[in-house]
């Protein structure tokens, strides 16, 4: 199992999906720089946060222009693994691996805290190793996080169940006032309709490292080596 | 020819000085020679005002690797590992374009940390307003966060703690301080003297514009009503670009081909090239038409004085210049040789071909003026008047409150005011539009301790540690206001004491001293003893000073032309050992039925107190004075009790005195407390809401308290004091046999302190 960890210019967390990736889980990792193409060797591919080359017109809007994009499209399209973790998740949209989109914060603000999450859905191996309906918190750390998609596209993603984590409050309730940043269906993260790609704006390698006192993202990672392995 | 007197007003040089230049020069310099002069003689980059002052600071010790003079210090943090730190002030910009001035502070810190060869790992800020009632306030407060938020966030470096205060002193002039921490990656420090004779000098990183045209003489002025104008001299940063050029920096350091590197911050090109031939004791060449630029028709002078953002000098050995080229277009940045080094030691710049400058480097960057000054034998006229205020003056007050101005408060009513003054309430609103946990290694979140805590890890090798660095930054500003010399003393102290909160062995400091204008003699008293005190305390706490900046002239003319100067702010950055990242401390209380302590003497005054700020709107007395004996045995009681496993929690006793401590303590830990207190020979305002140095709240495990108690009185003697535990959902003080003195609900406590920001921001 190998995982690859994209870099762009401005990509500011793949050293941190790295360390977990590479000296928590103990997999072999490689970093791909943005003007690679060559990713055939890679199981996982996994699309870091950060602000991939300044993000100043749009979130990924030219980092789907990339040369690694295109074969990061035909590993997604192959069925194989791809993780988009905030900034990640913002070009997995762009890009159309996923749907929908995200937008500016409801309050415009920029919002770094920890938040509960609710785990729909655990039949997948991103999320094999948590308990259905069971409230994580993981952190988050973004000022367009607002996910947005027009309603038919919602009711799809309602239908076909690819919404795997939702924001809650600490006991499980999903509202308006457990919504940080008001995305639409308190969607935090969703998967492709076949369920090979993930997007999230949650920072799961954020909470891995005992040291840190934090491990709700762990069971994440672990729950795709396991499952990938079985699978 | 002789420059006109205006033009050289316009340089901010003095007739005395323009004489001076003259003579070093054996001519009169041209228009571009002259600007030159005009920043490196600033204050902001010469220090013609503070050099004498900053000499009597301790600057070596035994984990000092790197001193004052280069970009940064550099500390040993053990194991191998070597922590670059600094702090640097970006008031003025902020105060006229909050959102690029706050911005492009982040990105100057950080450049003088990647400088030296080190990986920043955190960003701390020091911050200063006006009152949030006022609408200018408001909108230089949102902005200089949004700034903060916008760079560090893109760059890609937690900003994990610091401080907030407002206060009416800083209503025109704002301060805005950012201290930074890198671990260093490469093997040597890379320093800033070039050497080397015919080595190319390269030009890297962002291309050259008009932005920031003098910025370094614009912060070396007081603020008019016109200093809007100055505009232009504010920079425009790209956080984008700073991170390519972070990685491209630390890549090409690597390599072994630079011999040496300076940031292009003040006054850019100037300071880069005359600091760089100075340090080394040779001279540049420098091109102009090689440099990349991103407006044309720029003249010398522009390209001299410009301050655009995120660009690097470097001298590379000669030869090796290509392969640092294309590390640099790899991360898609500029790099061009644009000069050479020389053996005479002058600074020469070409421009179409002519020579378009040429001045010997050190009259730039080391041999500049000097003025020392007498510090006025007698304190100044508000300083012997606040020195008569004494408690008497405060209406009478029981156990049960106080009557003012026919109000009859009580405590409970008090502590809960003081909860909602912004300077202490919660400051949420502000650190969570910060990213304070990238990279991973947050150890302690902000709000969470006294002091940020980071985990070091470095990126390369199989480097397995459990060492940290600890960080704060500190200055009680009324305290330096009422006696510069003892409100100093006790900024370090609390710097330090804070870092001991957290389990932390104080290190070093870097400083920013915030001041008026030293040309006034109360400016220059208040400068002048607060530096005495900063030594002081540093010799007595062993935290030597690595470096630094001075900000003078924070005043703003009112319409009517009279200088208001801000509280004299010597702002405290320092850093600590942490020998296990699992070990240290939190704030909040944790366990139910826990101990609770207080470390050092059961006395406080109410000279300087928020209290008195606060509820009587009196700023007087005489502020505490730090007993470095009892503050060093204070702390090393702490920090041996984190370690010993025994402290749960600890808590610097600052402003709002014991009462808002604990209910900090409180909000921290989300439980309450019961307290037995005595108030003795002391009013009850006095007991509750007085300020003391060398203070500490801490929490211990019941099943501890045989062998803790005999341990403080082994290290304190008798100053310590058990005070009560932790329990229930409220803050209770009670005095005597269960006598109520001051009682409040978590909720009662939670509202207004969570709160306070946001209602100001939103209400009015």
């Amino acid at each position: 199992m190998k995982f690859g960890v994209i870099v762009f210019p401005g990509s500011n967390c793949d050293r941190d999906v790295a360390y977990v990736t590479r000296e928590l889980l103990g997999s072999s990792t490689r970093m791909v720089w943005h003007q690679d193409t060559d990713i055939s060797d890679l199981d996982v591919i996994i699309v870091p946060g950060g602000f991939s080359y300044g993000d100043y017109l749009r979130c990924g809007a030219i980092a789907r222009f990339s040369n690694v994009m295109n074969s990061i499209l035909d590993h997604g399209k192959q069925g194989k693994w791809v993780l988009g973790i905030c900034n990640g998740f913002q070009i997995l949209t762009e890009v159309g691996l996923l749907p929908g989109a995200l937008v500016r914060n409801r309050d415009l603000h920029f919002i770094c805290d920890r938040v509960p999450l609710k785990i729909e859905r655990t039949d997948l191996p991103w999320t094999r190793h948590y308990t259905p309906q069971q409230v994580i918190t993981l952190p988050i750390a973004h000022g367009e996080g607002r996910y947005y998609a027009d309603p038919d596209t919602l009711k799809q993603l309602e239908d076909q169940q690819q919404i795997l984590f939702r924001y809650c409050s600490a006991t499980g309730a999903v509202n308006d006032s457990s919504n940080p940043n008001g995305s639409l269906n308190n969607i935090a993260g969703i998967v492709n309709s076949s369920g090979n790609v993930l997007g999230m704006m949650p920072h799961p390698e954020r909470a891995s490292d005992p040291i840190l006192q934090a491990t709700d993202g762990m069971a994440l990672f672990q729950g795709l080596l396991d499952g990938v392995l079985v699978g | 020819m002789s420059c006109s007197p205006q033009e050289i007003a316009a340089e901010g040089i003095k007739a005395q000085e323009y004489a001076e230049i003259v003579q070093r020069l054996g001519r009169h310099p041209n228009k571009a020679e002259l600007g030159m002069f005009g920043v490196m003689w600033s204050e902001h980059c010469c220090y013609k005002n503070s050099r004498p002052l900053l000499k009597q600071f301790p600057t070596t010790g035994k984990y000092v690797l790197v001193g004052p003079g280069e970009n940064a210090g550099v500390v040993d943090v053990g194991d191998g590992l070597r922590l670059a730190f600094k702090i640097e002030s970006h008031n003025h910009p902020s105060a006229i374009e909050p959102f690029q001035g706050a911005a492009t502070g982040v990105g100057g810190i950080l450049r003088d940390i990647f400088t030296m060869g080190a990986r920043p790992i955190a960003v701390l800020n020091s911050l200063r307003f006006g009152t949030l009632d006022n609408a200018r306030t408001r909108r230089i407060f949102h902005g200089v966060v949004e700034g903060i938020s916008n760079y560090g966030n893109c760059v890609g470096v937690p900003t994990v703690g610091g401080e907030v205060y407002f206060d009416r002193a800083y209503s025109g002039n704002p301060l805005v301080n950012a201290m930074a921490l890198g671990l260093m990656e490469t093997e040597e420090i890379v320093k800033s003297g070039a050497s080397g004779e015919g080595n190319p000098v390269l030009y890297v990183g962002s291309t050259t514009g008009r932005d920031g045209l003098g910025g370094a003489s614009f912060a070396s002025a007081e603020l008019t009503d016109e200093s809007e104008r100055d505009r232009p001299a504010v920079q425009v940063g790209d956080p984008f670009l700073e991170k390519s050029l972070i990685e491209a920096c630390l890549e090409a350091f690597k390599t072994g081909a630079v011999v040496a590197a300076q940031d292009m911050g003040a006054a850019g090109i100037t300071c880069s090239t005359s600091e760089m031939a100075a340090n080394g004791g040779v001279g540049i060449e420098l091109d102009l038409d090689k440099i990349p630029v991103r407006e044309s028709g720029m003249i010398p002078y522009e390209y001299l004085l410009s301050e655009s953002q995120e660009r690097m000098l470097f001298v590379a050995a000669k030869g090796r210049e290509q392969e640092l080229i294309d590390i640099f277009k790899r991360w898609e940045l500029e790099a061009v040789v644009a000069g050479k080094v020389i053996t005479e030691p002058l600074v020469r710049i070409f421009h179409q071909g002519e020579i378009a400058a040429e001045i010997p480097a050190t009259a730039l960057a080391d041999n500049t003026p000097i003025y020392p000054r007498e510090t006025p034998s007698e304190p100044p006229e508000y300083a012997q008047k606040a020195w008569e205020w004494s408690v008497g003056s405060l209406p009478p007050c029981t156990k049960d409150g106080i009557l003012i101005q026919g109000n009859q408060r009580n405590w409970s009513d008090i502590v809960l005011q003081l909860l909602d003054s912004p300077s202490l309430a919660s400051k949420q609103w502000v650190y969570r539009q910060y990213d304070h946990q990238v990279q991973n290694n947050t150890v302690i979140l902000p709000g969470g301790a006294d002091a940020a805590v980071i985990r070091l890890r470095p990126q390369e090798g199989s480097h397995t540690t459990q060492r940290g660095v600890a960080a704060t930054t500190d200055c009680n500003s009324r305290y330096v206001y009422l006696n510069p010399y003892e409100g100093a003393k006790a900024a370090v102290a609390e710097a330090a004491r804070n870092l001991s909160c957290v389990g932390a062995e104080p290190l070093a400091i870097t400083n920013n001293l915030n001041f008026g204008s030293p040309e006034k003699p109360v400016g220059y008293w208040q400068l002048a003893n607060a530096c005495a005190g900063i030594a002081a305390a540093c010799e007595a706490l062993e935290t030597p000073v690595t470096g630094g900046n001075v900000s003078l002239y924070n005043e703003t003319l009112d319409a009517e032309g009279t200088p208001q100067a801000i509280y004299p702010t010597p702002v405290i950055g320092m850093v600590g050992k942490v020998e296990d990242v699992t070990q240290v401390c939190g704030q909040g209380w944790q366990n139910e039925g826990d101990l609770i302590y207080l470390l050092g003497e059961n006395r406080a005054t109410l000279g300087g107190s928020e209290y008195l700020a606060v509820v009587h709107d009196v700023v007087a007395g005489k502020p505490p004075v730090v007993d470095f004996n009892l503050e060093r045995s204070v702390q090393m009681a702490c920090r041996g009790g984190i370690q010993q496993g025994w402290v749960n929690s600890a808590h610097d006793c600052a402003e709002g005195g014991l009462a808002v401590a604990l209910a900090e303590c409180c909000l921290g830990g989300q439980r309450g407390a019961k307290i037995q207190l005595e108030n003795g020979e002391l009013r009850w305002d006095e007991a509750l809401f007085g300020e003391a140095a060398s203070r500490i709240l801490v929490s211990i495990s019941p099943a501890k308290q045989g062998e803790w108690e005999a341990y403080l009185q082994e290290q304190l003697g008798e100053n310590w004091t058990k005070l009560g535990q932790v329990q229930g959902e409220m803050l209770e003080i009670v005095t005597g046999e269960e006598s109520p003195v001051l009682v409040a609900t978590m909720k009662a406590l939670v509202e207004p302190w969570e709160g306070a920001i946001l209602r100001r921001l939103s209400g009015s």
